[in-house]
């Protein structure tokens, strides 16, 4: 998906970074002289930041951080937008409060991940690569995200929803839209990545680690 | 010193050499796209690829794979035509099959290397992808549909131009050469985008849809909108100049020109004159014949004493033409004569006192660089980029006496003018001391000279003193001895003026008299032309031969590539025949008389190409200057001389410049 650029009218005049203790840290994990190895902390900084800054919707990063960034990194802003557009994770225009990004690679597809799709257009009532009327949800397709064991799956903001259903998923959908807890990862009875059915090897060692 | 064989031929290289490079050595082509020798190496085009024995079974990319001992190479190799034509497969699935309406076919490094490894058909049957093009100014079209992602625009605009406006955006197959939000390259060097650029994704603009490279008739020669003498290549079809190219010279201009060097030509098109006018007594230029302006202006003078003329030259002027005005001023009597129209206070005495002593690629050899009251930014781009090299290479530090200017590196700014300079104290064991014209303009100029002597280390094996001219013509002049006696120019009961190619308004509001007589010689209607009595049509650099000196003292010759316009003569021919009419003709009928006559006179002349040594010794007057403040003489880059003045590309930055700076003032 290209990175659709927020439009000069929604773009704020000037931006600042709130938690300049957070900034500081991250500019001292890099030599003084390799400032610009902060860019991409700093670019997930921004969209932390504008999370909690924003009215409606999740965070992104408009230019005026682009700008920002590149003079504390010291570094042209090309190369700052170079960064900022290569990377999926970087949402360059305001997006819903919570971005699904469904995984529809081969083992998730196999494992009915047009079906999961299909639920999260319908829940939100938007297309992927839109983001829902209320601004809660933005759904975008992506590549595989090694989650593969507990296919079908989907990441939304920071967090794996894993061994999914389409009405789980509406479930789960429902839940964040009122504001409500959603245990994160497996949403069966499975714990981690093992074996859905239950261990088949070790299990005296599962049973006293309280996983069987 | 590695030691490979490269298609079973053994060489040995430096230690560092890519395999690329060590191919070249033995005059083995390696195609690539994204390589070029003077830019970083990103190694992402993969059309360099080269089998290597002793290292992992598979192709190497030669452009980024260093020499080591004992290396086999294979650049012809069974496996080395399987992955270039894979390579070759992937680049063309996206580029357009559009080489007959570009302008890069014909030149067009993928199209060449597509006859080598392209397949004969398509086995891609999807789209192709679409890129919008953008806007990088006046000077260079984009089709970035054809772009196959070599970034070499990229890496030329941030390591030479030093200007990062360029970037590669997105990824996959939505990755496109963009500019941050959207931004015109702001550099004096852009053209250059159009050579790096291996397909026809970035061109030539104003040389859109005009000719093609085959109809072209190549002359080299060498470029006058500077004082740097870039080496170029003139392309004409019948008598009209198409397009300038660089051409290599690593001493000079490496294989970079300036803007204005390649863009300014279309001047050539506007304001000529191309026929003898005289004025008439109502006061109208009038067309006239050679024989009635060469016998109104020979009345004039022969009416007048030889102390009572007075001679100029301009700063387009060749070396020839103003070594005969010259002889025909000494033998009519008369030794007034300058190339200092702009005001300057060269020493005329010391011929190391006007040059470029650390000459522009001993720049590279500096460890500190001091400009004194020039901007080199817009006076000679090429010596910019070569300061820029230097500092990119070793960092090397960078002060600026004079105005505050923006350079594309970092500079210590240290004070605006002469009483900086006084004190100026830098350590450093070889610093290059750059002089500019802005800084010897004015009556303390003599003082400032001595000054900077002064300041300048000068030792064994090395002169740190450098004066950079603004005009081509200026150097070789200044050689020619067309200077006044004891570098005194007096304009007391001067009656009459021979201008040659002079275009400074200056000299004719402050120098030449209401009632003067004025013998105009150039090519273009402009300052001059509009004063002069008499008008002989000269010829502009692109139609004659003839030498240039550039600011480092490096006699060059430029070749005619086109005729000269109508009823237009050679410059040194025009004076020639006016000396007939004189009754005072002079020794040479021919240009090989005339130059092997200079070349005996002046040996350096004799030595085309080649800087000739020079004794170093006391020069300037000293003298104490305060609050002098120094500014280049260059105001508008654009906009110099009376070819870039008629240029309409030309004008065009200058309007696309002019926006910027209303963006800029809000």
């Amino acid at each position: 998906m290209k990175p659709r650029i927020a439009p000069p009218e929604l773009q704020p005049a000037s931006f600042t970074f709130t938690d300049t203790a957070k900034v500081a840290d991250i500019l001292s994990r890099y030599p003084a002289d390799r400032k610009q190895s902060a860019v991409m902390p700093l670019l997930d900084l921004v969209m932390r930041q504008m999370a909690g800054e924003v009215k409606e919707g999740g965070g992104w990063i408009p230019e005026a951080a682009m700008e920002e960034i590149a003079r504390i990194c010291e570094m042209p802003r090309i190369k700052v937008f170079e960064v900022a557009t290569f990377y999926s994770m970087y949402i360059l225009a305001p997006i819903g409060k919570y971005h699904i990004q469904c995984c529809t690679t081969t083992p998730c597809w196999l494992r009915g991940s047009s079906d999961i799709v299909k639920a999260c257009e319908e829940a939100a009532g938007c297309h992927v690569g839109e983001t829902s009327s209320d601004k809660m949800f933005t759904i975008s397709e992506v590549e595989c995200l090694g989650a593969c064991v507990n296919a079908p799956m989907v990441q939304i903001n920071d967090e794996y929803y894993e061994d999914l259903t389409p009405a789980r998923m509406q479930e789960i959908m429902a839940a964040l839209r009122a504001g409500k807890e959603v245990p994160k990862g497996p949403q069966i009875k499975r714990v981690s990545s093992m074996s859905a059915a239950g261990p088949t090897t070790l299990t005296e060692e599962a049973k006293k680690a309280g996983v069987a | 010193m590695p030691k490979l064989k490269i298609n079973n031929i053994e060489l040995e290289v430096a230690p560092g050499t890519s395999i690329i490079q060590a191919a070249e050595q033995l005059g083995i082509e390696i195609p690539r796209f994204c390589y070029h020798d003077k830019l970083s190496v990103p190694a992402n085009c993969r059309m360099c690829l080269v089998e290597v024995k002793g290292g992992p079974p598979k192709p190497q990319a030669s452009c980024a794979l260093a020499c080591a001992d004992n290396m086999e190479v294979f650049t012809d190799s069974e496996m080395v035509h399987k992955a270039r034509k894979g390579v070759m497969e992937f680049l063309l699935i996206n580029h357009p099959l559009d080489c007959p309406i570009c302008d890069q076919g014909g030149e067009c490094d993928l199209q060449d290397q597509a006859v080598a490894y392209g397949f004969d058909r398509s086995r891609y049957f999807e789209p192709k992808r679409a890129v919008k093009d953008k806007d990088l100014g006046p000077l260079i079209e984009t089709n970035m549909t054809r772009c196959i992602q070599c970034t070499r625009c990229v890496r030329f605009a941030s390591e030479i131009a030093g200007v990062d406006d360029l970037g590669l955006l997105n990824r996959g197959e939505d990755v496109e050469i963009g500019t941050y939000i959207s931004k015109a390259v702001e550099s004096e060097l852009s053209g250059n985008l159009a050579d790096v650029c291996p397909v026809g994704a970035l061109l030539n603009k104003p040389y859109s849809f005009t000719a093609r490279p085959w109809e072209l008739r190549k002359t080299e020669s060498i470029d006058v909108m500077d004082a740097v003498g870039s080496n170029i290549r003139i392309d004409a079809r019948g008598n009209e100049v198409m397009r300038v190219l660089p051409r290599l010279n690593e001493a000079v201009n490496e294989e970079w020109i300036a803007d204005k060097t390649r863009y300014a030509y279309d001047g050539l098109k506007f304001q000529r004159l191309d026929r003898p006018y005289v004025r008439d007594t109502s006061g109208r230029l009038r067309e006239c014949t050679w024989e009635e302006a060469f016998i109104y202006a020979a009345g004039k003078l022969k009416s007048l004493q030889g102390g009572q003329i007075a001679a100029l030259a301009g700063d387009l002027v060749d070396v020839e033409s103003t070594y005969a005005l010259r002889d025909l001023l000494r033998s009519l009597g008369s030794n007034m004569m300058d190339c200092r129209t702009d005001g300057a206070q060269i020493d005329t005495q010391n011929p190391a006192s006007w040059r470029f002593n650390t000459t522009i690629a001993g720049l590279e050899e500096a460890d500190a660089i001091i400009l004194v009251g020039t901007n080199p930014r817009v006076e000679a781009p090429i010596i910019n980029a070569r300061i820029r090299k230097t500092w990119l290479a070793k960092r090397v530090p960078v002060y600026v006496i004079g105005e505050q200017i923006d350079l594309n590196y970092p500079y210590k700014y240290l004070g605006a003018g002469a009483d900086t300079l006084e004190t100026l104290d830098i350590k450093a064991e070889k610093p290059a001391l750059i002089l500019g014209m802005g800084a010897l303009m004015g009556e303390n100029g003599a003082a400032v000279l001595a000054m900077a002597r002064a300041k300048a280390v000068v030792k064994d094996g090395w002169n740190g003193f450098n004066l950079l001219h603004t005009a081509a013509g200026r150097m070789g002049a200044l050689m020619a001895g067309f200077v006044p006696p004891q570098g005194q120019f007096s304009m007391n009961g001067i009656k009459a003026w021979y201008m040659h190619g002079v275009d400074n308004p200056v000299v004719y509001d402050h120098m030449v008299g209401k009632d003067d007589f004025v013998i105009y010689q150039g090519h273009h209607g402009d300052v001059g032309a509009a004063r002069a009595d008499v008008i002989f049509p000269g010829t502009a650099y692109t139609e004659k031969s003839a030498l240039y000196v550039n600011t480092e003292g490096r006699v060059q010759m430029a070749r005619a590539a086109v005729t000269p316009l109508g009823l237009a003569k050679e410059d040194w021919r025009i004076i020639r025949a006016f000396s007939e009419v004189m009754n005072a003709p002079l020794p040479y009928n021919t240009l090989s008389d005339l130059r092997a006559r200079l070349a005996r006179e002046i040996p350096a002349f004799g030595a085309i190409g080649a800087i000739t040594p020079v004794a170093w010794s006391d020069f300037g007057k000293p003298g104490a200057v305060k609050g002098v403040r120094f500014a280049s003489p260059v105001k508008n880059y654009y906009q110099t001389d009376p070819i870039s003045r008629a240029s309409v590309t030309m004008a065009t930055c200058v309007e696309a410049f002019a926006q910027k700076q209303r963006i800029a003032a809000g």
